[in-house]
C-alpha cells in the first residue's frame, strides 16, 4: 500500500465524547449559516446584473432625476441566492412536514399542477394579447368556471379577485349593487357570528356596513333565535362560514337561509371551508347567495399563489348580474370577454381587478380537479374530515375537546382547560410542538374558545404521518401535566431561532432598517 | 365602581365618569401593546365603540358603559400601554366621559354582582 493514499490514520467511525457539547467558536450551528439581513450583506457597490448603459440621456426626467443611492442591497447572484436558500432552510414548508395550522388548509400542492402551470401557452401570455391568441387560456378559464359552477350548484361565478378576502368584498360589492337595484340601498348592517374569521366583519365595514354579531350556541353553532331577533328591515346580509371556524358543520343552515331570505337579506357563505363538504354538498342547494372560494384551500394551489392568489365568487340567480366584469362568452368564432358594463351587462358593479384573473392558480386548481375527477374531489372532503375525526379521537383522552360532542369537520378542535394548572399555556405548548419536529397548530382562534388549538391535518396526511405527530402531542402532554415546566416555557429549545419577545416586538416595533 | 358584561368599569364622580377595563380583562388580554382612545368631544351611547385595545392575543373593542361625550382621554397609554396590565382599575383608565344620563349606571353591576359573574365564566 503506498503512504500517498491518505489512508493512514484516518478514523472510520465517530469517537465517543464524554460531557457537554462545546459550542462553536463561530456561533454556526453545523452548516447552518447563521444569516444576516439581505441589507446586511454584500455592501451597495455590487450589482448581479450587468446592464449596458442607458441609451435616452437622463435629462428626459426633466431634473427628476433621483440624486440620492436608491438604497438597495449589492448582490451577486450566488449571494442572492445562498441567502435566499438559507432563511428557507429556517422555516417550515408543506413539502417538509404536516403543517397543522388550523382554517389554512397546508395541503399538498401536487407536482402535476406546477407542470401544467408552466406550459408556455398559460405562463407566457400577457393580459393584452389579443383574444385570437389565447383562446386556449379562455377555454380552461371558462372550464374551470363551470366546474367551481357545478361544484356548488350556482349558477354564475366572477372569477378575478385574487384572494379569500378579496373574494368577500366581491360578493358583499355585489349584494351591496343588489339592494341599491332593488329600493333597497338603505340596509346598512351585516350580521356575522362571533366565530367568524375577522376578514368577515372586516369586509363588511370596508363596504360601509356596521357589524353586529349573532351569539352562538353551547355546541359552537350559529343562534337561530338570536339570529332571528337581528334580522329586520336594516340588515343587508349575514356572513356565515360552513363549516364553521369550530369545525363543526351549520346543521340549520337551510334555516339560517331561509330566516334570512324571508328578511329581505342576503345569505354570503364565507367558504373558506369548502373543502371539508366540497362533492358532497352544494353551497346553492343550502341558500347560500354568495361564496368566495379560496383556490389554495379546497384546490390545492400554493398558499399566497407566488402572489396573487386567487378567491373566484360564485353567485345565485339574484345576484348574477351584478357580478363584476370581465367574464367569459362563448361564441362561433371561439371565446370573447367581456370586459364593460354594456348590453348584457349593465348592471355589473365594476371590476375587481385590471385583467382576468390569476391565471397560474387557475391552471392548477383545473389541473388538480381534472387530476381527481368528481369521485375524487368528494374523497378528498371525506379524507379531511376523517383525519380531523383521528386527531380528535387520538388525543380526546389527553387533551380537551371544545366540543366533545358528535363528530368534527376538517379540523380538530381544543380548548386550554386541560392545561389548567400546570403552568403551561396554549402558547408554551405551542412552542415546545417545534422542539419535536411539528409546526404549531393555529392558536388563540377561533376567539370564542379559551385558549383553541385548532388542528387542520388535511386529507393529504396519511395514518403514518398522523401517528407520528398524534405521538407527540401525547408525549408533549403527559410532559406537562408532570410538570415539566421548564420543557415548555423557554421552548424552543432547537429551532433556528428562539422564542421571541412578542409584547416588546408589538411595543417597540423597529419597522425600518437603517444601516448602523 | 360599575361594571359591565364586557368587562369595563366606570366611575361616576358627580356627572363624569372615567372608564376602563378591569383587572379581569387586562389578564384575559395578556401583555396590552397598544390602545387607541376616543378624540375629545367624540360623542357615545351606551353600548357604542369607545376605544380599542391591542394585546399580543388579540384587539377587542372596548364599549361605552354609559352615553355621554369624551371630555378627557388618557393619551399617557399610548407610549405605556403596559399601564393597562399594571393598573387595569386605576392609572390604566381610557377615557372620562360628560355623562348625559347617570341613572343609567345604575342598571350596571356593583363590584359584588360583577364578581359573581365572573365565577359564571
Amino acid at each position: 500500500m503506498s503512504s500517498s493514499m491518505n489512508t493512514v490514520g484516518r478514523p472510520t467511525a465517530p469517537v465517543a465524547t464524554a460531557g457537554d457539547i462545546p459550542p462553536t467558536l463561530t456561533g454556526a450551528r453545523g452548516l447552518l449559516q447563521d444569516e444576516a439581513l439581505i441589507f446586511e450583506l454584500g455592501g451597495w457597490n455590487k450589482t448581479g446584473v450587468d446592464l449596458p448603459p442607458a441609451e435616452r440621456p437622463a435629462d428626459d426626467l426633466a431634473g427628476l432625476l433621483r440624486a440620492e443611492p436608491i438604497g438597495l442591497p449589492g448582490l451577486s447572484e450566488p449571494e442572492a441566492v445562498r441567502h435566499y436558500v438559507r432563511l428557507s432552510q429556517k422555516n417550515h414548508a408543506i413539502d417538509l412536514a404536516l403543517y397543522p395550522l388550523g382554517s389554512c388548509t397546508m395541503k399538498h400542492n401536487p407536482r402535476l399542477n406546477e407542470k401544467m402551470a408552466r406550459l408556455a401557452g398559460f405562463s407566457d401570455i400577457h393580459p393584452l394579447q389579443p383574444v385570437s391568441t389565447v383562446q386556449g387560456a379562455l377555454a380552461l378559464i371558462d372550464r374551470l368556471a363551470h366546474w367551481l359552477k357545478t361544484l356548488t350548484g350556482m349558477p354564475a361565478v366572477a372569477m378575478t379577485p385574487k384572494a379569500g378576502a378579496h373574494g368577500e368584498l366581491c360578493g358583499l360589492l355585489a349584494i351591496k349593487a343588489a339592494h341599491e337595484a332593488g329600493g333597497q340601498g338603505h340596509r346598512k348592517t351585516v350580521l356575522c357570528p362571533t366565530s367568524a374569521h375577522g376578514t368577515n366583519p372586516a369586509t363588511a365595514a370596508f363596504v360601509g356596513y356596521s357589524v353586529v354579531e349573532i351569539a352562538q350556541t353551547d355546541d359552537g353553532r350559529v343562534d337561530l333565535a338570536d339570529l332571528a331577533s337581528k334580522l329586520g328591515p336594516d340588515v343587508a346580509a349575514i356572513m356565515v362560514t360552513n363549516p364553521n371556524t369550530c369545525g363543526l358543520f351549520e346543521r340549520d343552515i337551510v334555516e339560517i337561509a331561509r330566516l334570512t331570505h324571508e328578511a329581505g337579506a342576503y345569505f354570503y357563505c364565507d367558504g373558506a371551508n369548502f373543502n371539508a363538504i366540497v362533492g358532497r354538498v352544494r353551497p346553492g342547494d343550502l341558500g347560500v347567495d354568495a361564496m368566495h372560494i379560496n383556490l389554495h384551500k379546497t384546490f390545492s394551489t400554493p398558499h399566497g399563489g407566488g402572489g396573487p392568489g386567487a378567491g373566484p365568487v360564485v353567485l345565485s340567480a339574484a345576484l348574477a348580474p351584478f357580478a363584476p366584469a370581465p367574464w367569459i362568452t362563448h361564441h362561433a368564432d371561439g371565446f370573447h370577454l367581456v370586459e364593460e358594463a354594456v348590453g348584457e351587462a349593465t348592471q355589473a358593479f365594476g371590476r375587481m381587478s385590471a385583467f382576468h384573473g390569476q391565471m397560474g392558480m387557475f391552471v392548477r386548481a383545473y389541473a388538480y380537479m381534472r387530476s381527481h375527477g368528481a369521485d375524487g374531489l368528494r374523497q378528498v372532503a371525506e379524507d379531511a374530515v376523517l383525519n380531523a375525526n383521528y386527531i380528535k379521537a387520538s388525543l380526546a383522552d389527553v387533551m380537551s375537546p371544545a366540543f366533545p360532542d358528535g363528530p368534527c369537520m376538517h379540523e380538530a378542535l381544543f380548548d386550554d382547560s386541560w392545561l389548567e394548572g400546570t403552568g403551561v399555556t396554549t402558547l408554551d405548548f405551542a412552542k415546545a410542538m417545534i422542539d419535536e419536529g411539528f409546526h404549531p397548530m393555529t392558536m388563540y382562534f377561533p376567539l370564542v374558545v379559551h385558549g383553541a388549538m385548532l388542528i387542520e391535518p388535511t386529507e393529504t396526511e396519511s395514518k403514518q404521518e398522523l401517528d407520528r405527530f398524534v405521538h407527540a402531542l401525547r408525549l408533549l402532554a403527559g410532559a406537562a401535566k408532570a410538570g415539566e415546566v421548564d420543557r415548555f416555557k423557554g421552548a424552543p429549545f432547537h429551532a433556528p431561532l428562539r422564542r421571541l419577545d412578542e409584547t416588546l416586538a408589538a411595543r417597540k416595533p423597529k419597522l425600518r432598517w437603517r444601516a448602523a | 365602581m360599575r361594571f359591565t358584561k364586557d368587562h369595563e368599569w366606570v366611575e361616576l364622580d358627580g356627572d363624569v365618569a372615567t372608564i376602563g377595563i378591569t383587572a379581569y380583562a387586562a389578564e384575559q388580554l395578556g401583555d396590552v401593546v397598544f390602545v387607541e382612545v376616543p378624540d375629545i368631544g367624540k360623542t357615545v351611547a351606551q353600548g357604542d365603540g369607545l376605544a380599542v385595545v391591542e394585546s399580543v392575543k388579540a384587539a377587542s373593542d372596548v364599549y361605552a358603559p354609559i352615553s355621554g361625550e369624551v371630555v378627557e382621554a388618557n393619551g399617557a397609554l399610548g407610549d405605556a400601554p403596559e399601564t393597562v396590565n399594571a393598573a387595569p382599575e386605576a392609572g390604566g383608565w381610557f377615557a372620562r366621559i360628560k355623562v348625559s344620563d347617570p341613572s343609567q349606571v345604575e342598571v350596571l353591576m356593583d363590584r359584588a354582582a360583577y364578581e359573581e359573574y365572573l365565577g359564571t365564566l
